[in-house]
């Protein structure tokens, strides 16, 4: 057995050597590389999966607090009342069954040249590769008054979960005839048309339960993403540019900016002036998830990456994809933090590997629901450009829905929003 | 080219390192190969793993003959066949990289999940309707996609939305078919159509 051993050994160092001669040298280690992943949600689980996927030896870890992860997608319909929150629930667990190691734990800091990740409960964990995607965190301070103890009377319901069914609460509480104040973030914030879907849903619902009220939106920009679709879904459904409007919606040139907001009182201050609202939603103003900023991976509140990798421009062997990085062109979307976690994934794991990294082709799509069988969409397809670093859109492609497509075409929409939606889900957390 | 890897393992220098040293690092797959991976993870997220979709009306477009997945691409580039955003997606791609998509989903098994939003009550008429108009073109029970696509197990909503464009005339018919939809319109009304979709979407 001794010599059978040796031999075995010598034809290991033999293969190693070879191997190195052909381009490989990396390729002789004494196990697969290991990937720490910092976060659960679309991003990180996406990146989980897939580099369980591409290198089903890699070691993979999640780092993520929640044992369900609640989707911020569809979540305005639950807000809306035609949802049940529940349908948003993912079970962390599930990724086990693709070999990942799961650790219900916060990840507080990273430390990239000892290539260990440490946790609130105290664990350090080694990695080759770091992979960060912790979504969006808030700026409470751009708001006076504003706070995470303020959002238990004014909610965000910007990251689903209680927040959303607070906020429904509120909705259901509230008499007809109330004021309903939402007010919406500056750019970049996460689901560009996220806020413009919520309002939507909300006057859905007000209008044939509430009929009497109104839905105040004081928004810190001069226009949104799917304005020109939006603001028709308003005009069929909710008499939007009418003196009976539902929906009056005030943009920054107007003072819409929000400055301030006091609880005690209901009363949100912007720029043209205090509002009392009966239910006051606060879409704060947002910024790159605090590990992020821990781990010094953040400029200018976002984390700037190389586009075809992911990985971070500031900290080597840490990769930062979805809300977080910097993608500029991409926008902050499931679909689009799907698309970046399998780039990234595949970028880890060649250099890892010491292998030339793919080049991404990506996609954006994303429907939004406008009213009752009413749905429409915007898409990108993105070719990256490595002497710029940017995401390009293909030219020639990407755009909105077609204006005045009439009720078929938006019923189909709608229907293909729900299907996207169950098979997202199944894609990241499946 | 529609037996690509599947990844980074399962290579000849993957197992040969396996074989020589236990070595769990497996082969790297070549990197044009996992160009095609992450281009592949943008349909995804809509299309369903694999191409596999669970929803009820976004089609699976895994296990396709490569000129049907090429065909329908260029349908929806030209415009030819109404979308959501596949007109405004497939523009975003060229002809290599869409063949490598047909590659890349038509090795891919395509999966007869459960739908449960099938009226099985349709299903018994659906099947005799499917055989008299539909079986001689789409073959062995709809599961045959070649120059027809897939209707064996695909999405029920999918479908009806196919029919109503071609009943519309927002899709080209070709003659056989155009006969076909006319007899079954004039047989059995639109109804017709929707029994027959209810037993292919049955098909398991």
């Amino acid at each position: 057995m001794q010599s059978t051993r040796r031999g075995f050994l010598r034809a290991t160092a033999a293969t190693a050597t070879l191997l190195g001669t052909v381009g490989l040298p990396h390729i002789a280690r004494a196990a697969a590389p290991s990937f720490v992943v910092i976060g659960g949600g679309p991003g990180g689980a996406t990146t989980a999966k897939y580099i369980r996927r591409f290198a089903p030896d890699a070691r993979v870890t999640v780092i993520e607090p929640n044992a369900t992860y609640t989707t911020c997608f569809m979540s305005n319909e639950v807000i809306g009342g035609d949802r049940d929150i529940s349908t948003l629930q993912v079970p962390m667990s599930a990724m086990r069954a693709h070999g990942i190691t799961l650790v219900q734990d916060k990840a507080t800091g990273i430390d990239a040249d000892a290539k260990t990740v440490t946790t609130q409960g105290g664990e350090t964990i080694a990695f080759d590769r770091c992979i960060v995607a912790p979504g969006v965190d808030f700026r409470y301070d751009a708001i006076e008054g504003y706070s995470a103890e303020a959002a238990e009377v004014m909610p965000h319901a910007w990251k689903a979960g209680p927040q959303t069914t607070l906020l429904r609460a509120q909705l259901e509480a509230m008499e007809d005839g109330g004021t309903v104040i939402v007010s919406a973030p500056p750019n970049p914030f996460r689901c560009p048309p996220g806020p413009y879907e919520r309002i939507s849903l909300i006057a859905n619902y007000l209008k044939q339960h509430k009929p009497k009220s109104k839905i105040l939106v004081l928004d810190a920009k001069d226009k949104f993403s799917k304005q020109g679709l939006f603001e028709q879904a308003w005009e069929t459904f909710y008499g939007y540019g009418t003196e009976n409007s539902m929906i009056e919606w005030v943009p920054k040139a107007d003072g819409g900016t929000v400055t301030g907001v006091n609880p005690a009182t209901m009363e949100v201050t912007a720029v043209a002036g205090t509002f009392k609202g009966d239910v006051v939603n606060i879409i704060p103003p947002q910024t790159a998830g605090a590990i992020a900023h821990a781990a010094g991976l953040v400029e200018d509140g976002w984390c700037p990456v190389n586009k075809g990798t992911f990985e971070s421009l500031v900290v080597e062997g840490v990769h930062v994809l979805g809300d977080s990085s910097v993608a500029a062109s991409m926008p902050k979307s499931g679909s689009s933090a799907n698309s970046q976690g399998k780039a990234a994934a595949a970028g880890a794991l060649a250099l890892a590997m010491g292998q030339e990294p793919p080049v991404p082709h990506l996609a954006n799509a994303c429907y939004s629901i406008g009213g009752p069988d009413h749905g429409f969409s915007v898409a990108a397809v993105y070719a990256y450009d490595d002497f710029e670093n940017a995401l390009k859109p293909v030219e020639g492609s990407g755009g909105v829905s077609p204006m005045d497509a009439g009720p078929e075409s938006r019923r189909r929409e709608m229907f293909y929003a729900h299907s996207w939606f169950e098979n997202i889900k199944a894609d990241i957390w499946g | 080219m529609t037996t690509r890897a599947r990844g980074w393992g399962g290579t000849t220098l993957s197992a040969a390192l396996l074989l020589a040293g236990g070595l769990a690092l497996a082969a790297p797959a070549q990197a044009a190969e996992m160009d095609v991976e992450v281009m592949a993870g943008a349909c995804t997220f809509c299309h369903g793993t694999d191409g596999n979709g669970v929803g009820a009306a976004i089609p699976s477009i895994s296990g396709l003959p490569v000129e049907q997945f090429e065909y329908m691409m260029t349908s929806y580039q030209e415009d030819a066949n109404p979308s959501t955003v596949m007109g405004r997606i497939a523009r975003g791609y060229t002809d290599d990289q869409i063949t490598a998509l047909a590659e890349y989903f038509g090795s891919k098994p395509f999966e007869r999940l459960p739908q449960p939003w099938i009226n099985v009550a349709m299903i018994p008429e659906g099947k005799e309707l499917a055989a008299e108009y539909c079986e001689s073109c789409h073959e062995n029970e709809g599961r045959e996609g070649e120059g027809v696509g897939i209707l064996a197990g695909q999405k029920l909503y999918y479908m009806e939305f196919s029919v109503d464009d071609f009943l519309n005339e927002h899709r080209e018919m070709e003659r056989r078919q155009a006969r076909k939809f006319r007899d079954l319109m004039d047989a059995q009304g639109r109804e017709g159509f929707t029994k027959i979709l209810n037993y292919y979407a049955s098909v398991n």
